[in-house]
C-alpha cells in the first residue's frame, strides 16, 4: 500500500511538472463555459437583410420600419432588381430578401391582401427557417394591428408553459454538454497518452516487473486524472450557477456521485483506447479523432437525437456522453432524483465494468 | 597527423540558469587525431560537445570548429562534421537503406552517390541481410555501426561521438573501435565521447571533465606517467576523486 | 530543393509504415463524415408528444387526430392525470403535454373562447420554441377550420386584410441540412487531421531524439519545415477530395461552384493549418503537450466557426474574435462555392485573409524552429 501510494505521488509529480498542461487542462472548461455562455448560441440575432421595394409607398415602409426595429434583423441596404439577390447572396453577408409587390399598399386595400415574398439564403437551413418565421411573425403582428377593429370569436388561446428553461436560454442546453464533452475527453485522452507514454519508452516495463501488481500499475497512472476532473467538474458547476444562473434543483450530493462515474466510464475508455494503440500518437489520435465528433454529434449535446435518422439513434446508445447528459439535465435542471434516473445510471456502470473487464483481459493477453 | 588544428576552445562555457554545466574550458584537437573526451555521468561532455556541433549555443567563451565559429557560423560547421548521439537517432521506423538514402540526401549527396556508398556501407559492414529491415528491429551493435556509417556518408572533416558504444559487448565494441581507426586513417579527425577507460587507451590524446571543468588533458601514456599509476582507469578515480 | 525531396520522401515512408495510423487518416475521417453528417441537423422531428383529455368530446378528440397526423410528432399515449404527465416528463419520456380542460367543446360554443394548456420541456430552448410554433400553427389552423362551423349565420366578416407572406428558401428549397453539414463537416475533418499530424510532428522527433540528428546537418530552416509540411498538405488535399467524391456521391450535395476555386483556396487553407501546427510544434517538448494545445484551439476554432451555430448571432466582441479563425473562412468559402456557385470575386475577402495567416503562421513556424538551444 505503501508503495502504491508512492507510485501514485509520481504520477502526480508528472503532472504538475507540466505547467502548460495543467494551464490547458483547467484553461478549457473555463475558456469553453465562457464561450458557450457568452457567445455561441443557435438563436438569430442581428441578421443583415436586404429589401427589395416594387411600391415604396406608406404600408411598406412601415413595415420595413417594423423590421428594422428588431432585434433579430439589421437593414443593410436596399435593392432595386431581382438580379440583384443573386448577387448579394453570393458575398454572403445578407442572409435574405424581403421583396414586396408593386402596389402593395393599393392592393391591401382594394383585394383585401397584399403579397411579400420572403427569400432567405438556405444553405444555412436552420438560419433560413428561422428567419422566415421570425419576419412572417413580425408580419402577422402588423396584420393583427391593421385589423384591430375586426373582432374574432371562437377564440381556442393556447397557454403555453416552458418548463425547466422558461427563458429559452442557451447556457442551460449547452453547460450539461460541455461539462459532458471535457470529463470526457480529458479522463479518456489523458489516460491513454500517460498509458502508452510509458509504453513507448519502455518505462512501462519497468512498471510491470516491479512488485507492483499490473492493476495497481493501472489505477495508480488513473487517480490523479480522477482528481483533476473533478476539479474540472466542479469548477464547471461552480461557474454555471455563478455567472450563468443555471440551477441545481436536484441534490449536489447525487451530482457528485454521477459525475464520478461517468469520470471512471471515461477513463476505462482511456485505459482501453492505450491497449490498442502502441504509440502516444495512435493513442491521441484514436481518442481525438474517434471520440470528438461523435461525442459532439450523437451526445444530444448540440442537435436533438430524436430527429436523427432511426439508425443513428440507435447507435448514439453507445455513446457514454448520451446517458450523462440526460442525468445531467435531469438533476440540474428537472431536479429529479435517482429513483427517475437508475435506468441511465446502471447503463453507464454497466459500461463501466464492461470497458474496464475488456481492458483487463487485453492487459492479460499482452502480459502472458 | 599534420599540426593544423580542427577544433580550438578557448573559456567556453554553458551555463542553464545559475548552474554552470560547462565551466570555461579551453583545449585544442589536431586533424586526424582521436580525441577522448572523458567524464563521470553530468561532468559535463555531452553539453560541451552540443557546443561544439552547433545545436547548443555557448553563454561565454568561444571555439572554432572546422575553421568556423560555434556561435555565428554554426551552419557552415554542419557541413564539415558527422555526429553520432547516444541515442543512435536513426529512424527505427525506416529501412537501413531508406535511412541512408535520406541522411546522404539531406547531406547533399547526389542519387549516384548516395546507391554507391549503400553498396559500399553493404559490403564493408556485410549488411545485405539487413539492408531492407526496418531499423526498429535491428539488435543494438547493428544500430551504433550502421549510424556511425551514417554519419560519415557526407565525408565530413570532424566526426563527433557521444558514447558510442554505450550498452553492447565487449566484442562489439572491439570492431566498433577498428571503424573508428579506419576512419582516422583517411584523415577524419574522431571526437569521442566515452565513460569506458579502457576505451581511452585507444585514444591519441584524451581529456578528463570533472564538475565542468577540464582537469587534465594528454596522451593516455603521458597521464599515466603523470599520475603514477598502471591503468586510466586508475587517473581517472584519482581525478574524480579529487 | 533536392534536399527537400528527401524530407518529402522519408516523411511519406514513414506514415505508410505506420500500419495502426492510417485507417485513423484516412478511414476514419471518411467514415465519420458519412456517419455524423445525418447527426447533424436542427430539424425538429419526432418530437415527444402526450396528452391529457378531460373532455372526451367530439372536438378534443378531432384536435388531437390533428396532432396524431402531424409529421412533427410522435403521440406518445394519453395520461389520465397531470401528475403521471408531470412524472412522464420529468424521466424523459414526454417533451411536450396538451391538457384539454373539461367543458372544453362546451366552453368555445358557449364563450366564444377556450383555454387550452401546453407545457414544453424547454432545457432545449431552440427546440423548445420551435415546438412552440408548430402547436400553435396546428392549433390555429384547426381553430379556423372549426369557426365557420361554429358561427352563426350572418356574423361572418370579410373586413379582414391579410398580408399574405410566401418564403422562399433558395439554394436549398427542401431546407435539406445535410447539403449544409456536409462542407462543413469536411472542412472539419480535413482540419482536425492536418492540425493533430503536423501538431506532433516535429515534437515527435524532439522526443525520440531524431531532430538532434537534423539539427546538426547543414539543412536549411525553411527546407526542413517545406519537407515535413508537404507530405500533410498532400494529405489534407487527398482528404478534401474523397471527401468531395462522398458529398456528391452519398449526399448529393450540389456543386455549383468551381472546383479549381475550391482546391485552389484549400491549397492555402491547409499551408495555415499546418503553420499553426508545426508552431506548436516548435513551442512544446512533449508530444502529449502539443496535442493539448491543438485540441485547446481546435475546440475553440470549431466552436467559433459558424458551423454550428451562425456567428451573425455572437455578441460584437465574439465576431471580432472569429476573425482571426481560420476554420471560419474555410467553412464559409466551401458553402459559398459548393452551394451559391460563389465565385472568385466573392471569395476574395476570405482568400486574402487566409492568405496572409498562411504567410504569417508560416513565417512564426519557421522563425521559431530553432536549430540551436
Amino acid at each position: 500500500m505503501k508503495r502504491f501510494i508512492g507510485f501514485i505521488k509520481k504520477e502526480f509529480y508528472h503532472i504538475f511538472r507540466d505547467k502548460r498542461s495543467l494551464f490547458i487542462l483547467f484553461g478549457m472548461p473555463i475558456a469553453q463555459i465562457l464561450l458557450f455562455g457568452f457567445a455561441i448560441t443557435n438563436e438569430i440575432n442581428n441578421v443583415d437583410i436586404a429589401v427589395l421595394d416594387h411600391s415604396k409607398d406608406v404600408t411598406t415602409q412601415e413595415i420595413i420600419n417594423k423590421i428594422s426595429a428588431s432585434k433579430y434583423f439589421t437593414i443593410e441596404t436596399f435593392i432595386e432588381r431581382e438580379a440583384d439577390i443573386e448577387a448579394v447572396f453570393k458575398k454572403g453577408k445578407i442572409k435574405a430578401v424581403l421583396n414586396f409587390e408593386k402596389d402593395f399598399g393599393q392592393h391591401l386595400i382594394t383585394d383585401g391582401f397584399a403579397t411579400v415574398q420572403i427569400i432567405t439564403d438556405a444553405t444555412d437551413p436552420n438560419t433560413a427557417n428561422t428567419i422566415s418565421n421570425y419576419t412572417n411573425a413580425i408580419l402577422q403582428n402588423y396584420q393583427q394591428e391593421m385589423n384591430k377593429n375586426v373582432k374574432l370569436a371562437y377564440q381556442i388561446v393556447p397557454q403555453t408553459r416552458m418548463v425547466y428553461n422558461p427563458e429559452l436560454k442557451g447556457v442551460f442546453m449547452f453547460v450539461p454538454g460541455v461539462m459532458t464533452i471535457i470529463l470526457m475527453l480529458v479522463s479518456a485522452m489523458m489516460t491513454s497518452i500517460s498509458i502508452s507514454r510509458e509504453k513507448e519508452l519502455g518505462t512501462m516495463e519497468i512498471l510491470l516487473v516491479s512488485p507492483l501488481k499490473p492493476l495497481q500499475v493501472i489505477i495508480g497512472k488513473v487517480v490523479p486524472y480522477i482528481f483533476l476532473s473533478i476539479i474540472n467538474a466542479t469548477v464547471i458547476v461552480v461557474m454555471s450557477i455563478f455567472i450563468f444562473r443555471v440551477p441545481v434543483n436536484g441534490s449536489l450530493f447525487l451530482l457528485a456521485l454521477e459525475s464520478i462515474l461517468f469520470i471512471i466510464t471515461s477513463l476505462s475508455l482511456g485505459i482501453l483506447i492505450s491497449t490498442a494503440s502502441a504509440t502516444q500518437q495512435t493513442a491521441m489520435m484514436i481518442s481525438l479523432m474517434g471520440l470528438m465528433l461523435p461525442t459532439i454529434l450523437l451526445s444530444g449535446f448540440i442537435f436533438p437525437i430524436t430527429s436523427m435518422p432511426l439508425p443513428l439513434q440507435v447507435i448514439s446508445n453507445i455513446i457514454p456522453a448520451k446517458w450523462f447528459i440526460i442525468i445531467l439535465k435531469g438533476i440540474m435542471l428537472k431536479g429529479v432524483g435517482i429513483s427517475f434516473l437508475w435506468k441511465e445510471t446502471l447503463v453507464l456502470l454497466g459500461m463501466t465494468l464492461f470497458l474496464i473487464g475488456l481492458s483487463a483481459k487485453k492487459y492479460k493477453i499482452r502480459l502472458e | 597527423m599534420t599540426n593544423e588544428l580542427v577544433i580550438q576552445a578557448e573559456n567556453l562555457t554553458k551555463t542553464f540558469g545559475s548552474f554552470t554545466a560547462v565551466d570555461a574550458i579551453s583545449f585544442s584537437v589536431r586533424k586526424g587525431e582521436i580525441f577522448g573526451f572523458l567524464g563521470a555521468n553530468g561532468a559535463g561532455k555531452t553539453t560541451a560537445m552540443k557546443m561544439l556541433i552547433g545545436i547548443s549555443t555557448p553563454s561565454a567563451g568561444k571555439a572554432t570548429v572546422a575553421g568556423f565559429d560555434v556561435s555565428s557560423e554554426a551552419e557552415k560547421i554542419k557541413k564539415n562534421i558527422g555526429y553520432m548521439s547516444q541515442k543512435f537517432a536513426l529512424y527505427d521506423d525506416l529501412t537501413v537503406k531508406q535511412n541512408i538514402t535520406f541522411f546522404g540526401g539531406i547531406y547533399g549527396l547526389s542519387r549516384a552517390q548516395i546507391k554507391l556508398k549503400t553498396a559500399e556501407l553493404v559490403e564493408e559492414l556485410d549488411l545485405k541481410e539487413v539492408v531492407n529491415q526496418l531499423v526498429g528491429a535491428l539488435p543494438l551493435g547493428w544500430k551504433q555501426k550502421i549510424s556511425f556509417s551514417v554519419s560519415l556518408l557526407h565525408n565530413p572533416k570532424i566526426v563527433f561521438l557521444d558514447e558510442p558504444t554505450g550498452g553492447v559487448d565487449p566484442i562489439t565494441r572491439r570492431q566498433f573501435w577498428e571503424m573508428i581507426y579506419k576512419a582516422a586513417n583517411n584523415g577524419t579527425t574522431v571526437f569521442v565521447t566515452t565513460h569506458y577507460m579502457d576505451e581511452a587507451e585507444y585514444c591519441d590524446r584524451v581529456s578528463i571533465m570533472v564538475n565542468g571543468k577540464i582537469e587534465a588533458l594528454d596522451s593516455p601514456k603521458n597521464l599515466k606517467t603523470q599520475f603514477g599509476v598502471e591503468n586510466m582507469n586508475d587517473v581517472f578515480l584519482k581525478l574524480a576523486r579529487g | 530543393m533536392k534536399t527537400i525531396g528527401y524530407i518529402i520522401q522519408k516523411e511519406f515512408r514513414q506514415i505508410f509504415r505506420n500500419k495502426a495510423m492510417l485507417p485513423i487518416i484516412f478511414i476514419m475521417p471518411l467514415f465519420q463524415l458519412i456517419i455524423l453528417s445525418n447527426a447533424a441537423t436542427f430539424d425538429v422531428k419526432n418530437i415527444k408528444f402526450s396528452y391529457i383529455d378531460h373532455d372526451h368530446s367530439a372536438m378534443s378528440r378531432a384536435l388531437i387526430e390533428k396532432f396524431n397526423t402531424s409529421s412533427y410528432f410522435n403521440v406518445i399515449t394519453d395520461f389520465p392525470s397531470a401528475a403521471l404527465a408531470n412524472s412522464a416528463m420529468l424521466s424523459g419520456e414526454v417533451d411536450v403535454i396538451l391538457e384539454i380542460p373539461q367543458h372544453f367543446e362546451r366552453d368555445l360554443a358557449k364563450d366564444k373562447y377556450a383555454p387550452l394548456g401546453i407545457t414544453i420541456n424547454a432545457i432545449d430552448g431552440a427546440a423548445a420554441g420551435i415546438e412552440n410554433v408548430y402547436i400553435s400553427q396546428i392549433i390555429q389552423g384547426f381553430n379556423r377550420n372549426i369557426r365557420p362551423e361554429l358561427m352563426q349565420q350572418g356574423q361572418a366578416s370579410n373586413l379582414m386584410k391579410s398580408i399574405n407572406t410566401i418564403p422562399l428558401f433558395w439554394y436549398n428549397e427542401t431546407l435539406n441540412y445535410k447539403t449544409f453539414m456536409v462542407p462543413g463537416i469536411l472542412v472539419l475533418l480535413v482540419t482536425m487531421i492536418t492540425l493533430f499530424l503536423s501538431g506532433m510532428n516535429i515534437v515527435r522527433e524532439k522526443e525520440i531524439g531524431t531532430l538532434e540528428q537534423i539539427n546538426v546537418t547543414p539543412i536549411k530552416k525553411s527546407q526542413f519545415i517545406i519537407g515535413k509540411l508537404f507530405p500533410f498538405w498532400v494529405i489534407g488535399l487527398a482528404l478534401l477530395s474523397v471527401g468531395l467524391i462522398i458529398a456528391k456521391l452519398i449526399f448529393d450535395v450540389p456543386m455549383l461552384g468551381s472546383l479549381v476555386l475550391m482546391y485552389g483556396y484549400t491549397s492555402v487553407y491547409i499551408l495555415v493549418i499546418l503553420g499553426i501546427g508545426l508552431f506548436i510544434s516548435n513551442f512544446t517538448d512533449t508530444q502529449q503537450q502539443a496535442m493539448f494545445i491543438s485540441w485547446f484551439f481546435i475546440v475553440i476554432f470549431i466552436l467559433m466557426s459558424g458551423l454550428f451555430t451562425p456567428i451573425e448571432s455572437m455578441p460584437k466582441w465574439a465576431q471580432t474574435i472569429t476573425d482571426f479563425n481560420p476554420i471560419k473562412y474555410f467553412v464559409q468559402v466551401m458553402r459559398m462555392v459548393m452551394l451559391k456557385g460563389s465565385s472568385l470575386t466573392d471569395i476574395m475577402p476570405q482568400l486574402l485573409k487566409t492568405l496572409a495567416f498562411a504567410v504569417i503562421m508560416n513565417g512564426l513556424a519557421v522563425w521559431s524552429y530553432r536549430k540551436t538551444s
